[in-house]
């Protein structure tokens, strides 16, 4: 039994760091607010388990992890009304929510909707992929934090980007071996225009003193240019080649995957904000304007989702859409008992500094993109590179079409671990631009609900005639 | 695949996990309760039925498909664990009326 | 990788859908050099967004030719697939178990009965068996189905196709036969002159000897390049699409079937909403409600996908075939039913349009000049 109101001011989905900014701005100035979120407790995928995780010593996750801490509990202090592990699958132009709890499927209006579904991995897609024993780095993060659980044995970690050698960390200070970083950073020669600014934001001393920690006590292979995982029914070895030596094989009990993260496109494509292919972060991102808002009126994008720039910039921006939807609601309550928006953009300047050499630096190489032939890309599915060329070849130009001729993008996972990969495999394929190549349709339930809730949501006088046979 | 680190001893909860009866962490979801008892592949891929094990634990892979209480094709990482809670690994597509 | 645009062929069809590749194939097989032009990725594709039925019962009141033309696919439809998996390995899963028209009332299947009566009183109707089923027969025949449905229609011409691995089927095949498929190529303005027809898109011009008209609601605006009004309008269907489940469901219902994947596909709404493809909340919940009172243990199955497609709906529901009189080489095809009428299009009508004329004895009574004919009271 949920005690939903039918209508609310603003909601807010997704308890990260932009979300629960949002929200809390929103019920600080009085407004009905409302925070979905799926997980069982709040603090997203950066801050998870903030309030629930068994392992307490703040010494194994670093002080960023625990200064979202602050953040979770001024948003429990709001005012707003939280409710978890509660699934949105659909939105529309008229802010009209389609939210599920506990089995039962609800409407929900809303003045201003803010989206805060925060960013996924990046697929990582090398043979071997789908093989058990094989996980993301998020993954084995969700694990650590929540559940308190390592892996047994030989552990490896590939990849790329700030979460890899922050897994790293955590998992030494934690008193666990990882017994190599296969590397897949590319040759850092185009991030150098972007150094400046990078040795000037908060990421540079952060990010060394992980590093050199990290590699004091871990095997670090770098250069490496070709990676696949191997196992009959579990994965057995990892096999690969750095740039200037031939192939080598690690035996493994798990692997780790990571090269960086992208937004989680589902909801906003799926209510239809227009989104563009980001040339540098190599991602679909939304179209919008400096407060969030996207071409719909009333509905605004914040955190990651809006644009991967990590969880300070992702609060600030919670931040600013939260006065946004205030300044639209009720105005009188800007600068009493919120933060000033200058401030704030302040902050959020600061924590963009430096970003643009993060992406260049790590931007993944286009065979870890792209793959080759037998490589799995759609898993749900099991759809191969060879089997999307040969689609190309045969006049398919798109994802949508190659979505109906060949099921990918048609599994429970909507897209989200296939979708940029069959872009840009189609993209490179026809010599076309990703932009103008385009990405799957993406439509409700973004998330799986069953027949009988929707069964027995409203229906109005023309739906029912609709459906209604003579 | 996973083990559990010193510092967590938490309360235990039973529930019966492909029929066994297994004492899990209060605390835990359904997938780290899985995991947690050594159980690493939680149900089989769809169209080749070769076995697959959870990939990112945060609700965006759909790897983690288990039957709770009788219902198939749950996301387990995102189902907290309750006392008494009957959990199914998934071998192949879903039966109708499960 | 991509092969140079031709730049002259025998046939251009304009239109890459079910319609247009059925043809396009047939013309093929019919020893054509033929050219298919096509939209890009992104567009209206009642080919991508539609049912999968091959459906026979209930169809052809007001049109006794309709009912023959439908049966005659239905009856051609195994040779059809044969013919495309022999050619290009790939199996469309055509099946003809047979399907059901299920009722939720007395009076539903009252009105049902009378309905399928008077069709096929109608002069000059083929015929063919079908049976209204009472709730007890109808249990044994669909253990499944609950307890509210009253009765149903049965025929056992009705059978379902993988509507996307057709489309796939039919692609392959007529580039296999020769055909050469241009995407991304709207047909902007067709221009008739001597004996060949010029059609310009945004990559140039392509002539033609002849054209087909097989662009779904697209052939309203080029019809009149060539003498042929075609009165087509967008007609909005939406379609539930579960997860995937064992096999429990072997016969297709007009709104319920299992595909050969193992997903559960749920349908057929109608609504007069011009050229938007969105879903809405309300439609999918009558669809969603309906289906669970037919098959109450559906009610746990989670949806997974759903979308809108825009049928081509001509004005009395009934086909458009005919050759242009002003602009002879000009023919049209179009109808919503291109799945079930995909047989007839590549095995009889392309080898016609191959020959150069539609039999009037065969096709009058498919022309849009029926159109104009004002209605007798």
């Amino acid at each position: 039994m949920m005690d939903l109101r039918d209508t609310y001011d603003v909601a807010v989905v997704g308890a990260g760091p932009a979300g629960l900014a949002a929200a809390a701005n929103c019920a600080r100035a009085g407004l009905m607010t409302v925070l979905f979120d799926e997980q069982a407790s709040p603090g997203g995928q950066i801050y998870r388990a903030i309030s629930t995780t068994p392992l307490k010593r703040d010494t194994i996750f670093g002080a960023d992890y625990w200064s979202g801490a602050k953040l979770v509990r001024d948003f429990l202090a709001s005012g707003a009304q939280y409710v978890p592990t509660a699934t949105v699958w659909s939105l529309t132009r008229e802010r009209e929510i389609g939210v599920s709890v506990a089995g039962s499927a609800r409407m929900v209006r809303a003045e201003q909707v803010i989206l805060a579904t925060g960013a996924l991995e990046r697929p990582f897609p090398v043979p071997g992929w789908t093989l058990p024993g094989v996980m993301t780095v998020g993954a084995a993060q969700i694990l650590l934090k929540s559940s308190g659980l390592v892996p047994h044995g030989r552990t490896v970690l590939a990849g790329c980007g700030p979460l890899l050698w922050l897994l790293a960390w955590q998992y030494l200070n934690a008193g666990l071996c990882v017994d190599a970083i296969l590397d897949t950073t590319p040759r850092a020669i185009r991030a150098i225009r972007h150094a400046p600014d990078f040795v000037l934001s908060p990421y540079l001393a952060k990010g060394l003193r992980l590093l050199l920690a990290v590699r004091r006590r871990v095997r670090v292979i770098a250069n490496v240019v070709e990676l696949r995982i191997e196992g009959r029914s579990h994965a057995e070895s990892v096999v690969y080649r750095t740039i200037s030596e031939t192939e080598q094989r690690l035996p493994v009990d798990t692997v780790f995957l990571h090269q960086g993260v992208v937004p989680n496109v589902n909801l906003a494509m799926a209510v239809g904000i227009e989104h563009r292919w980001d040339e540098m972060q190599l991602c679909w991102t939304p179209v919008l304007d400096a407060a969030g808002n996207c071409g719909i009126p009333g509905i605004a994008v914040a955190g990651d989702g809006a644009g991967i720039a990590g969880a300070e910039a992702a609060q600030a921006r919670g931040e600013i859409a939260g006065l946004a939807a205030v300044k639209a609601l009720r105005p009188e309550t800007l600068g009493r008992v919120l933060p000033d928006e200058t401030t704030v953009r302040a902050c959020l300047k600061r924590a963009m500094r430096g970003r643009a050499f993060l992406d260049a630096y790590y931007q993944p190489m286009s065979q870890f993109r792209r793959p080759i032939g037998n490589t799995i890309v759609c898993r749900c599915e099991e759809v191969t590179t060879g089997q999307i060329i040969d689609t190309v070849a045969l006049g398919c130009n798109g994802p949508n079409q190659m979505k109906a001729f060949l099921r990918c993008g048609m599994g429970a996972c909507q897209g989200r671990l296939c979708g940029l990969t069959v872009t840009e495999l189609i993209a490179h394929a026809r010599g076309v631009a990703p932009q103008a190549t385009g990405y799957y349709r993406i439509r409700p339930p973004v998330k799986p609900i069953t027949l009988a809730e929707l069964a027995q949501l409203p229906k109005n006088e023309s739906a029912l005639r609709s459906v209604a046979r003579t | 695949m996973f083990r559990r680190l010193p510092d967590v001893d938490d309360a235990t909860i039973e529930v019966t996990i492909d029929g066994r009866a297994e004492r899990v962490r209060a605390g835990d979801t359904v997938t780290a309760a899985l995991f947690s008892v050594g159980i690493e592949s939680h149900r089989t891929a769809d169209v080749s039925g070769t076995p697959r094990t959870p990939y990112c634990m945060m609700g965006v892979c759909f790897e983690c498909l288990v039957v709770i209480d009788g219902v198939g094709n749950r996301q387990g990482c995102l189902v907290p664990i309750r006392p008494g809670m009957r959990i199914e690994t998934q071998r192949g597509k879903r039966e109708v009326g499960r | 990788m991509t092969k140079p645009p031709q730049r002259e062929a025998d046939v251009a069809v304009v239109g890459g859908g079910l319609v247009g590749a059925s043809i396009a194939w047939g013309l093929a097989r019919a020893g054509q050099r033929v050219v298919v032009l096509d939209e890009g990725d992104v567009a209206y594709r009642a080919s991508r967004g539609n049912f999968g039925l091959v459906w026979v019962q209930g169809k052809g009141l007001g049109m006794p030719e309709y009912v023959a033309w439908t049966k005659r696919s239905s009856d051609g439809w195994k040779e059809f697939a044969r013919l495309l998996n022999e050619q290009t390995g790939i199996d469309v899963g055509f099946r003809r178990p047979g399907g059901f028209h299920p009722c939720l009332s007395e009076r539903e299947v009252e009105g049902r009965a009378n309905l399928l009566a008077r069709l096929h009183n109608q002069p000059a109707t083929v015929k063919y068996d079908y049976e209204i089923v009472g709730r007890d027969r109808l249990k044994t025949m669909l253990p499944q189905i609950g307890p509210e449905v009253a009765g149903a229609s049965y025929c056992a011409l009705d059978g379902h196709v993988n509507p996307l691995r057709l489309l796939r089927a039919l692609h392959a095949g007529m580039q296999q036969l020769g055909a050469t498929y241009l995407s991304d190529h709207v047909v902007e303005q067709i221009n008739v002159g001597g004996r060949e027809f010029r059609l310009t898109t945004r990559h140039g011009e392509l002539r033609a000897g002849k054209i087909v008209l097989a662009a779904g609601n697209g052939n309203a605006r080029l019809g009149p390049m060539v003498g042929l009004k075609i009165p087509v309008r967008p007609q909005r269907g939406q379609i539930i699409v579960t997860e995937k489940v064992l096999p429990f469901l072997n016969h297709p219902i007009v709104t319920v079937r299992q595909t050969d994947e193992g997903s559960v596909m749920i349908g057929d709404s109608v609504e007069e909403a011009g050229w938007d493809v969105s879903v809405g909340t309300g439609v999918l919940a009558a669809m969603a409600e309906r289906a669970v009172r037919m098959f109450p243990q559906l009610g746990r199955l989670n949806v997974v996908r759903s979308w809108a497609a825009l049928r081509v709906m001509t004005a009395d529901g009934f086909p458009i075939y005919a050759q242009s009189e002003h602009c002879p080489g000009a023919y049209v095809a179009a109808c919503h039913s291109g799945v079930t009428l995909a047989a007839n299009h590549a095995l009889v009508l392309a080898p016609l349009i191959a020959k150069g004329s539609l039999p009037a004895e065969q096709f009058g009574g498919f022309s849009p000049r029926r159109f104009d004919v004002p209605a007798i009271a």
